[in-house]
């Protein structure tokens, strides 16, 4: 059952979504540089989603993004992953040997910044599967959550 | 048989008890874990990798084909929970 209802879950949730995305997407850049990382940063976003879904209702979350959407953000997250192993190829280096675009380019600190790039997938991914899971329970409890 | 059960785990308790004081104390700079391929790590991830967060160092480029696999494992998970509870549903 959505609490459709009651105005102060609906109202603090409101509130509440757009800081823990902000700060989900903080911990996912944050992760050269200090605690957080992929992982971690993928899961807090999707609680941002899980929140929406018990204020709110799976309907009307759903409008927004559907499984399908989830499904093609799981996919590119890996892309993103395996893409840059391959452009290490394309640079006469190993597979995920970022040091060898480093130094093909001659850029300084594109290590870390590839890092990031890598990080942001696996958040992508994580965030993409765990709602998508959380989309199918909600659906096999009855059509009305 | 929750007499046995018991037995059982008391036993089990008693010798996980008696081997932790094998166990290295917390902090210890002599123990294995902290020696070997740690301190090389904590050495040499600035200058390899360029961040300043040893543990993303690992995560992402010295074990980066690893994680890759990790987050194969997690995208494969996913498929198989949305076939199971979605029946006859397209992805």
């Amino acid at each position: 059952m959505p609490v459709r209802e009651n105005v102060v879950i609906r109202t603090v949730s409101r509130l509440a979504v757009p800081f823990i995305q902000v700060f989900a997407l903080y911990v996912i850049v944050h992760g050269a540089s200090g605690a957080g990382g992929g992982f971690q940063g993928g899961v807090v976003f999707a609680a941002s989603f899980v929140l929406m879904v018990i204020a709110f209702g799976l309907g009307s979350v759903r409008k927004r993004i559907d499984n399908r959407g989830f499904m093609i953000c799981s996919v590119l997250g890996i892309f993103a992953y395996a893409g840059i192993g391959f452009l290490c190829l394309l640079f006469a280096g190993n597979y995920l040997e970022y040091g060898a675009i480093e130094a093909a380019l001659g850029i300084p600190h594109l290590h870390g910044l590839l890092i990031d790039v890598v990080e942001a997938g696996i958040g992508i991914n994580v965030m993409a599967v765990m709602t998508s899971i959380i989309y199918d329970i909600a659906e096999q409890r009855g059509k009305s959550l | 048989m929750k007499k046995l059960a018991l037995i059982a785990v008391l036993f089990i308790g008693i010798i996980l008890f008696w081997a932790v004081e094998d166990m290295p104390a917390f902090g210890d700079p002599e123990a294995p874990a902290t020696r070997y391929t740690g301190e090389l790590y904590i050495r040499s991830a600035l200058h390899d990798v360029g961040i300043e967060n040893i543990v993303t160092a690992i995560l992402a480029s010295y074990r980066g084909f690893d994680t890759l696999g990790e987050v194969v494992v997690i995208f494969t998970a996913g498929i198989s929970v949305s076939l199971l509870l979605r029946r006859g549903g397209c992805l």
